[in-house]
C-alpha cells in the first residue's frame, strides 16, 4: 500500500486534515475518510456529476480530484449548503417543485446549480439547460429540475 | 360506483416526508453504509462473452497482503436441479446460482466468476487480477434470430423448447413458445380491406439508474446474517438469498437503504448473496460495490428483440385481425418479458381476431432483467407504427383511428382478461383537445406523431402498521422502497382516512424483520396496493378510536361518527372531539393505538397513455431534435400530482433515450463496446424541453380512492410515437431501434 499523505484543506469553512493515498481522489477521500457522503458515485469517470462539489469556486466532479490535490485549497459540498434551521433557497426550490425522485443526483444537481447561480443569478431556461447538462438524472427527466432552478434564481 | 369525492389531502402537493433528507445529502443511500471493521469486496469478471471454466487457481489473490477472503461458485451450495419458487413465477436454481458466480460456463462478457475481500477497495482490485482462470473460449450467440437457428452454437446443453405445454427432445436456445389466440385471425384478415405487415428490431437498453448495485453483509457469531444495500424489495432479496445460499430466512435480516433508481432492475440479486459469502468467509462485515461498468455489463438490461406486426382493418378504419411475433432475449438464462409484451402489445385496441406467439431466447448477454412496463415498449413499437400506417393509408386521423377502436370495460384482451372500467379512450381525448394537438406543424423537417400503449400493473401483498402519537400524529411503519415519493403517498392515503394533514404522518421505511411481508417496488404497485393497506390500516386506527370516544362518552360504538378530522355524538348526548384531543387521551382509555392494514389487492387497474411529440429531423446528421412533448396518461387518480407528473415526465424520456440513442454496442466477439455513460448515451436535459404531463382521472374501482399504478406505462408509447413523428418530418418509416443519426443517414440512402 502506498504511504499516505497528510493532507489540509478547508470544507465548508472548516479547516480539515485528513491522510490519504496519492491515488485516492476526492470523491473516496470525502465519502471513505471523512464520511461526507453526500457527493454519491454514480460514474467514477466524470460522466455524471452524482460527486459535483465546488473547489476554489469551481464546479468539479469530485471524482476527477486527487485528494491531495486539494492541499490548501476551499472544498464546498452538499453538507455545507443550508444553514442550521434554514435550508439554502436551491434546496427550497427542489422541494417545492417535487424535482427529486430517487434522489441520488439531487446533491450533485443542487450543487452544480449553485455554481452556476453564483456566476449568473438570473439564467434562461436554455442556459440553465447547458449548465446542468453534466449532471444525469434518470427519474425526472429533468422538467421540474429545470424549473426549480429557474425559481431558485428568481427567488434569491 | 365511485363519487368524484372532494379530498382534502388526496390530490394536494405536500413537501414528501423524505425531502430534507435528500436534498441535504443526508439520506443514507446503500454505498453510504459504514461499520467498524468493514472490509470492501470487488468481483472479478468474465472477459469472454461465451466460454468453458477450466479451472480457478485463487491463491496468488489469497497471498496478496491485504486480502481476507475469495469466493468462487464452490463456496455456493449445491444448487442441483432445484426450482425455486420467488414469487414471480419458478426459477431454476441453477440458473439463479450461475448468474451470481458462474460454475461451468461463463455466458456473457461480465458475468461473475469469483470475489476477493479486502483491507480497502484498491487492493481488492488488485487482488482480482491475481485470480487465474482458464477459460476454453466458445462462439457467442449474440443476436435472437440466429440463436433460434438449428445450428446455432448452445448455451445450455440441457434447456429444450417447452412450446405451449410440450417439451422439445432436442436441445435448444429457445426456452419458450407462448401463444395467445382470439377469435378467427384468418377470417379477420380476409374481412380487412388493407393489411400492413412490418418487421421490427428494437436494441438492448439498460434502465440507467446513476446508483451502482451494493451491498453490505454482517454475519453474527450465532448465524444471523444482515445486508445492507439499496433495492426494490427487501423482502424478495431475503427470500433470493435464502435460496441461493440454502439459509433460513428467518436468520437473514434485510435493511434497505435509501435507493437511486431502480427501474426493475433492481429486484434481481447480484452481489448480495456474495457479500454474504465474503462476511461469512472472513467474519467481518464485508461492502461489495458494482462500478459503472459492471452495471452495464454484470447486471440485467432490457431485452433486444425482433417483432413481425400485421394489422388488417377494413375501409372505414375499424381494425378487423392482428397478428404479432415477437421474439425476445432472454440473455443468458431464459426469463425474458415477453410474456407481458404479448399480452400488451395489442391491449389498447378492441380486436375480435388476434393471434400472438412469443419467443423466451437465451443469448450471450447478461440475464435480462425487468425494466418499466417490461416488454411492452418494445411491442408497442411495432403495433402503434403499424396502426400508424393504416391510418395514413386510409387517411384517418391517427387520434380518430384509436378512438375508433379502443379498448373499454367489457372488451377482452387477446390473452383473455376483460378489461375492468378504464381510461385507454380518455387519454385519446384528452391528447387530441390538448393546444399541442391543434398547434401548426407545418415547417420543412418537422414532423408530428402520435402513439399509445397499455400497462396492466399489479397489486400483490403489502403490510403497514400505524402508531398513534399522543399528540394527533401518526407513525407509519411500512416495507415499500421509495423510489420516487411513495412516503409521500402512501402518507397521504392514510391522512386522509384520519382526516389529519400529511404532515401529520411519519413514515417510515424498515427492515424485514420490523414490518409485514411487502412485495416489491415494482409493477406500479406501491402507491397502489401499499397505500391500500395504509388506508386500511387507517380504518383499524378509526374503528378503535371510535371504540375510545364511545368509552370516554359512555355511549354506544355506533352512536360516534367521525368526519372532518372529528369525532363526534349523535343519539343524544352532544359531545365532539378531535382526533388529535382524542389521540391524548388513549392512556386513559385503554392504553396505546396500533392499526395494521394487509392486503394482496386483486383489483390493480391498467394504465394507458398516449403520447404527442413534435421532433425535427436534420437530413445533413441524422439528429433527431424533440421539439415538444405532451405525455396523456390516466392515473385513476393522482394521489400527489407532482409524483404523478414526475413518472409520466421520466418515464417519457427514457423512452426518448431509447428511441433515439441508447443501445447495447457489440463487437464481434461479444463484448459490450459502449459500457460507460458517455458512451451509453442517456439524455442531458440539454437533449430535451419541457415534458407536458397530462393526467386524466378515471377512478380505479379496485382502490378505495380511484388509484391506478403510474409508474411504468409512460415509457410504452414514446418509441413509436417519435418513429411516427420522424414519418411525418421526412416521409421514412423506421423500424429498427434506436433511431440514431446513422440509422437515420442509411435509412435516408446517405450512407
Amino acid at each position: 500500500m502506498a504511504r499516505r499523505s497528510h493532507v489540509q484543506t478547508t470544507i465548508n469553512g472548516e479547516t480539515v486534515e485528513f491522510l490519504c493515498e496519492p491515488r485516492q481522489s476526492l470523491l473516496e477521500v470525502l465519502r471513505d475518510e471523512l464520511h461526507l457522503t453526500g457527493a454519491k458515485e454514480g460514474c467514477n469517470n466524470g460522466n455524471c456529476g452524482a460527486c459535483s462539489v465546488i473547489l476554489d469556486g469551481r464546479l468539479v466532479n469530485s471524482c476527477l480530484v486527487l485528494g491531495v490535490e486539494t492541499e490548501g485549497k476551499s472544498v464546498e459540498t452538499i453538507e455545507g449548503l443550508a444553514a442550521p434551521d434554514k435550508l439554502h433557497p436551491i434546496q427550497d426550490a427542489f422541494l417545492e417543485n417535487a424535482a427529486l425522485q430517487c434522489g441520488i443526483c439531487t446533491p450533485g444537481f443542487i450543487m452544480s446549480a449553485k455554481a452556476l447561480l453564483d456566476q449568473n443569478p438570473n439564467p434562461t431556461e436554455h442556459e440553465v439547460r447547458y449548465w446542468l447538462a453534466g449532471n444525469l438524472c434518470r427519474c425526472t427527466g429533468y422538467d421540474k429540475i429545470v424549473r426549480a432552478v429557474l425559481d431558485a434564481a428568481a427567488a434569491e | 360506483m365511485l363519487e368524484n369525492k372532494d379530498y382534502k389531502v388526496i390530490g394536494t402537493r405536500p413537501i414528501r416526508h423524505d425531502g430534507v433528507d435528500k436534498v441535504t445529502g443526508r439520506a443514507l443511500y446503500g454505498a453510504d453504509f459504514q461499520a467498524a471493521g468493514l472490509l470492501h469486496g470487488r468481483v472479478l469478471r468474465s472477459p469472454h462473452a461465451h466460454a468453458k471454466i477450466i479451472s480457478i487457481d485463487t491463491s496468488r489473490a489469497e497471498a496478496l497482503p491485504g486480502v481476507k477472503g475469495v469466493v468462487t461458485a464452490k463456496d455456493l451450495p449445491d444448487a442441483g436441479d432445484k426450482v425455486a419458487d420467488l414469487g414471480e413465477g419458478a426459477v431454476n436454481l441453477k440458473h439463479l446460482c450461475d448468474n451470481i458466480l458462474a460454475s461451468d460456463k461463463v455466458l456473457y462478457k461480465g458475468h461473475a466468476v469469483a470475489a476477493v475481500a479486502a483491507t480497502n477497495p484498491h487492493i481488492a482490485e488488485e487482488a482480482c487480477t491475481l485470480i487465474d482462470v482458464e477459460y476454453e473460449v466458445l462462439s457467442p450467440v449474440l443476436e435472437v434470430r440466429q440463436a433460434m437457428e438449428p445450428d446455432a452454437p448452445l448455451l445450455h446443453e440441457h434447456l429444450k423448447t417447452t412450446s405451449l405445454g410440450e417439451t422439445a427432445d432436442e436441445p435448444s436456445n429457445v426456452a419458450s413458445h407462448i401463444q395467445h389466440k382470439l377469435g378467427d385471425p384468418e377470417k379477420g384478415f380476409a374481412e380487412a380491406d388493407v393489411i400492413i405487415e412490418r418487421e421490427f428490431v428494437t436494441g438492448t437498453v439498460h434502465q440507467g439508474y446513476i446508483e451502482p448495485h451494493n451491498a453490505t453483509a454482517h454475519y453474527n457469531a450465532d448465524g444471523q446474517l444482515t445486508i445492507w444495500c439499496s433495492t426494490q424489495g427487501a423482502f424478495t432479496v431475503r427470500e433470493q438469498v435464502a435460496e441461493i445460499l440454502q439459509y433460513p430466512i428467518s436468520k437473514i435480516k434485510v435493511v434497505p437503504m435509501e435507493i437511486g433508481g431502480g427501474f426493475g432492475g433492481k429486484i434481481s440479486v447480484y452481489i448480495k448473496p456474495v457479500a454474504a459469502m465474503l462476511a461469512k468467509k472472513t467474519g467481518k462485515p464485508v461492502k461489495v460495490l458494482m462500478n459503472r461498468a459492471d452495471v452495464f455489463e454484470g447486471t440485467g438490461p432490457t431485452p433486444a428483440s425482433f417483432i413481425r406486426v400485421k394489422m388488417g382493418a377494413t375501409k372505414e378504419g375499424k381494425l378487423t385481425a392482428a397478428q404479432g411475433y415477437l421474439a425476445f432475449e432472454a440473455g443468458a438464462y431464459p426469463g425474458s418479458p415477453v410474456g407481458p409484451g404479448a399480452m400488451c402489445i395489442f391491449a389498447p385496441y378492441s380486436i375480435e381476431n388476434v393471434i400472438i406467439d412469443g419467443y423466451d431466447v437465451v443469448v450471450n448477454k447478461p440475464k435480462t432483467a425487468p425494466y418499466r412496463a417490461p416488454g411492452a415498449p418494445n411491442a408497442a413499437f411495432g403495433s402503434e407504427t403499424v396502426l400508424d400506417e393504416i391510418a395514413e393509408h386510409l387517411g384517418i386521423d391517427p387520434l380518430e383511428i384509436r378512438l375508433m377502436n379502443g379498448a373499454k370495460e367489457g372488451d377482452r384482451r387477446a390473452d383473455g382478461p376483460v378489461h375492468p372500467r378504464i381510461g385507454f379512450i380518455e387519454t385519446v381525448e384528452a391528447a387530441k383537445a390538448h393546444p399541442h394537438y391543434s398547434a401548426p406543424n407545418g415547417k420543412k423537417h418537422h414532423g408530428r406523431g402520435v402513439a399509445s400503449g397499455y400497462w396492466f400493473n399489479i397489486g400483490l401483498e403489502s403490510s403497514v402498521t400505524i402508531n398513534v402519537n399522543a399528540d394527533g400524529t401518526i407513525n407509519l411503519v411500512e416495507g415499500s422502497t421509495d423510489i420516487g415519493g411513495t412516503r409521500a403517498s402512501i402518507a397521504m392515503q392514510a391522512a386522509e382516512v384520519l382526516g389529519i394533514p400529511a404532515e401529520s404522518v411519519n413514515p417510515s421505511v424498515v427492515d424485514t424483520n420490523s414490518v409485514g411481508y411487502t412485495a416489491v417496488t415494482g409493477g406500479s404497485r406501491t402507491t397502489y396496493a401499499t397505500g391500500y393497506a395504509a388506508y386500511e390500516a387507517a380504518q383499524e386506527v378509526k374503528r378503535q378510536m371510535i371504540t375510545r370516544a364511545a368509552k370516554l362518552w359512555e355511549v354506544d360504538e355506533a352512536n360516534v361518527q367521525f368526519a372532518d378530522g372529528e369525532f363526534s355524538s349523535i343519539n343524544g348526548k352532544e359531545e365532539q372531539i378531535s382526533f388529535r384531543d382524542l389521540c391524548a387521551r388513549l392512556g386513559e382509555t385503554g392504553g396505546p393505538i396500533v392499526g395494521s392494514g394487509t392486503v394482496n389487492p386483486g383489483g390493480a387497474g391498467g394504465a394507458y397513455a398516449t403520447h404527442v411529440v413534435d421532433v425535427e429531423v436534420d437530413e445533413e446528421t441524422g439528429k433527431v431534435e424533440i421539439l415538444r412533448y405532451t405525455a396523456v396518461q390516466d392515473a385513476g387518480k393522482a394521489i400527489h400530482p407532482s409524483y404523478v407528473e414526475g413518472q409520466i415526465q421520466g418515464g417519457a424520456v427514457q423512452g426518448i433515450g431509447w428511441a433515439l440513442n441508447e443501445e447495447y454496442i457489440y463487437n464481434a466477439e461479444g463484448e459490450m463496446t459502449n459500457a460507460s455513460f458517455l458512451d451509453y448515451r442517456m439524455p442531458t436535459c440539454l437533449d430535451l424541453p419541457m415534458i407536458d404531463a397530462v393526467i386524466v382521472e378515471v377512478p380505479n374501482p379496485g382502490h378505495p380512492y380511484g388509484v391506478r399504478g403510474v409508474g411504468e406505462v409512460p415509457i410504452v408509447p414514446p418509441m413509436a410515437a417519435i418513429a411516427n413523428a420522424i414519418y411525418d418530418a421526412i416521409g421514412v418509416r423506421m423500424t429498427e431501434l434506436p433511431m440514431s443519426p446513422d440509422r437515420l443517414l442509411k435509412a435516408l440512402g446517405k450512407i
